[in-house]
């Protein structure tokens, strides 16, 4: 099998940095982008010791759209640097305040949807026509299982994911025209920083273990996929409750 | 969250974060603690070294990176959250072993440096303390601090083998040793009694690379202390792999499974196993390192009651004496246990708390019934009696007099910790049980 390079952005996070390092035992490359270029560093050199492929960081904000243009430029540069490589993307970064703190200030709405939803199509509009133009890759792009239906818990947060989901439906039906797939995951409880101490969590999932189906997925070109795939059973029973009952729950 | 050691004899109710960063952790330890905070790796100290009951723990599985690696003379850097597994995985395919490990891979660097864990080469490479080459110290008031033998030594000297309690390992530099394969000839013989036995493993610590005796504690009388003697050296190319997966024990396995006839059987059939002229195999180096790792959760076949394990070093004078007694009271005792493990330790380490000695160290599990704690008072006096000590990385069960007898550095170790940490911001059940810190100044 052919190794290609993966753009992993918003490679700080948990489910992101347990990715790079199984694309990496795969004998992948790895471009990490994300805003701590300090912490990327760190992690750019824990994956070359332990799998020996090459690894760079490129600062990468999701909200600042103005510097995608040269973002995207300098993807394309370090990625021609790892070799004539297929090219595979990793999106998982979003930005999720409490529904609380976006209720105090409703500025934080702003900025989740800025994070989640229109950095990302900001980045991953500018990618397309380089993936098309390479006619291969996959795309592989965390959900949320919060964006299958508006909660009161989190519904700024949800209806980011929501745009982001009906987005990625429309870029899938667009690249697969030039054999590029694309892949929505919606995890549901994985042990990260972001779950970390919540309560009423269940069945929790490793981000190691979500890295791995991620992986599988997007070999398989997968198109939507939950994780762990019980979810979508859940997913199913709560998107089906009607919404007269729904606006009195608080699930 | 409930945590516990790996024997489940002692159970905490901590306060716990899993810092993901160094900056992240190093702000924790600013934070202020009603009843201390601690580290705790992956658990796989038996008792309650890793524990704080009532207080906080700081959880270090997931600082877990690899900083720096020099192939030229196998010096790593690495954060302390790292597991030998990760070590074997990442360079054993290219030639590099960690210097020493314990009978587990599921233990991270900064418990094996804290515990200054012993392999099965302690006569010949010494404890892992004796690797290090430096330390990223975060003290209990939150400052970093570089340790070497060099830069601050009795501060070095009291993170090795200190069990947690000078601060937070976050970095540690160490040289991984060079193998020309990953397998590893392994020679098993008969032992018919514990006199046999302690010469044929006084021996081997001067010759074998590798070597280990599994003691069947069930045999009395003449069988008394027999058992099979390995002995291992690095193969010169590698066995051919066969995959394995790994099993597990899915649930707490009630209490009566392990009874003294089922032991016997297992025990007995162990000894078989190897013909009377014993026979030599090429191994994986992971399966002759850890072979109870094959089995994960391995620990729930005690049930929930948990167990303890005893494991105690005498010096090399008292050693024979020492064991036959301590062999006499466990089989008299009929506590029941599967294969105890005897191997002897080549020297010192370099911690004021570090359990190695030059002598014959003896481990044992006991499942948790009653009488038993009773059975351990009694083998913690004959180890006493005859010069020993008890390993803390396994205990639950000792009181601090006789801890204090066992380790005579205790009173250097309390003064650093006065020195670094005068509000006792770093605890755990185990300081407090053994009275580690002993009087304010
Ligand atoms: C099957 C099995 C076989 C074993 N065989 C051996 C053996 O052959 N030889 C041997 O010596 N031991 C052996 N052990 C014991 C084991 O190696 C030690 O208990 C080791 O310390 C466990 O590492 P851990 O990461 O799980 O640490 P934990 O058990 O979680 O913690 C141990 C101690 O280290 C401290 N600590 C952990 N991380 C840090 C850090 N980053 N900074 C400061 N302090 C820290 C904790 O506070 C605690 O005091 C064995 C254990 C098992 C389960």
């Amino acid at each position: 099998m052919t190794n290609s390079t993966w753009l992993v952005l918003g490679a700080s996070s948990s489910i992101a940095r347990a990715f790079a390092l199984e694309a990496a035992a795969q004998g992948d490359d790895v471009l990490l982008a994300g805003r701590d270029t300090a912490d990327l560093e760190r992690g750019a050199a824990d994956i070359r010791i332990r799998h020996d492929v090459q690894v760079e960081v490129i600062d990468f904000d999701a909200e600042v759209v103005d510097s995608h243009d040269a973002f995207v430029d300098a993807v394309t540069t370090r990625a021609a640097g790892f070799g004539d490589k297929p090219l595979n993307v990793f999106l998982a970064f979003g930005l999720m305040p409490d529904q609380s703190a976006i209720d105090a200030d409703p500025d934080q709405a702003q900025r989740a949807i800025m994070a989640t939803y229109a950095g990302a199509v900001s980045v991953l509009h500018r990618l397309a026509p380089i993936l098309e133009a390479r006619k291969s890759g996959h795309v592989v792009v965390l959900g949320s299982v919060a964006g299958d239906r508006g909660r009161i818990k989190n519904y700024v947060y949800g209806s980011a994911k929501a745009g982001l989901h009906a987005y990625l439906q429309g870029l899938r039906n667009r690249l697969f025209r030039s054999g590029v797939t694309v892949t929505t995951v919606k995890p549901g409880f994985i042990d990260t920083t972001m779950t970390w101490g919540m309560p009423g969590l269940f069945l929790v999932a490793s981000p190691r273990d979500c890295a791995r189906a991620c992986l599988r997925y997007a070999k398989k070109g997968a198109e939507i996929r939950y994780f762990p795939s019980f979810w979508w059973v859940i997913m199913t029973i709560i998107k089906n409750i009607p919404e007269p009952i729904f606006k009195r729950l608080s699930i | 969250m409930t945590l516990t050691g790996w024997g489940r004899t002692r159970r905490a109710e901590v306060d716990a974060c899993r810092p993901e960063r160094g900056q992240t952790a190093i702000g924790l330890l600013k934070g202020r603690y009603d009843r201390g905070i601690l580290a705790h790796g992956l658990g796989r100290s038996y008792g309650d070294a890793p524990l704080n009951d009532g207080g906080n723990i700081l959880l270090t599985e997931r600082l877990n990176r690899m900083v720096s690696f020099d192939p030229s003379d196998g010096t790593l850097v690495c954060e302390a959250g790292v597991t030998f597994d990760d070590l074997l995985t990442a360079f054993l395919p290219r030639g590099f072993l960690p210097p020493t490990s314990p009978g587990t891979a599921f233990a991270t660097i900064g418990g094996a440096i804290a515990n200054d864990v012993h392999g099965k080469n302690h006569d010949r490479v010494g404890s892992f303390g004796d690797h290090v080459l430096w330390l990223d110290l975060i003290l209990p008031t939150g400052e970093m601090a570089r340790v070497s033998p060099t830069e601050r030594p009795e501060l070095f000297a009291a993170t090795i083998g200190g069990v947690g309690l000078t601060g937070v390992i976050l970095h540690a530099c160490f040289r991984l040793r060079r193998v020309f394969s990953g397998s590893v000839d392994v020679r098993e013989r008969r032992m018919p009694d514990l006199d046999a036995f302690m010469a044929s493993l006084s021996e081997a610590r001067e010759t074998a690379g590798y070597s280990v005796g599994w003691i069947d504690g069930m045999a009395r009388g003449g069988d008394m202390g027999r058992g099979i003697l390995e002995t291992a050296e690095t193969a010169a190319t590698d066995a051919p792999a066969k995959p394995s997966k790994a099993r597990a024990v899915p649930i707490d396995l009630p209490g009566f499974t392990l009874n003294p006839l089922s032991i016997n059987l297992f025990n007995q059939a162990y000894y078989r196993r190897v013909s009377a002229e014993g026979r030599t195999r090429t191994m994986p180096i992971r399966q002759f390192l850890y072979p109870l790792d094959a089995i994960h959760h391995w620990n729930r076949i005690y049930g929930k009651r948990g167990f303890h394990q005893f494991q105690a070093v005498i010096p090399d004078a008292e050693a024979v004496a020492g064991m036959r007694k301590l062999l006499e009271a466990i089989s008299e005792a009929r506590a029941g246990s599967f294969l105890a493990v005897l191997k002897t330790l080549g020297g010192e380490g370099r911690g004021l708390l570090s359990f190695p000695t030059r002598g014959y160290t003896l481990a044992l599990d006991f499942p948790r019934r009653d009488g038993v704690e009773d059975l351990m008072a009694r083998l913690t006096a004959i180890a006493l009696d005859h010069g020993g000590r008890i390993y803390l990385a396994k205990d639950a069960v000792l009181d601090a007099a006789s801890f204090a007898r066992m380790y005579p550095k205790l009173g250097d170790f309390r003064h650093v910790l006065d020195g670094i940490d005068p509000d006792r911001r770093i605890q755990s059940d185990l300081s407090r049980r053994l009275d580690i810190r002993g009087v304010s100044p």
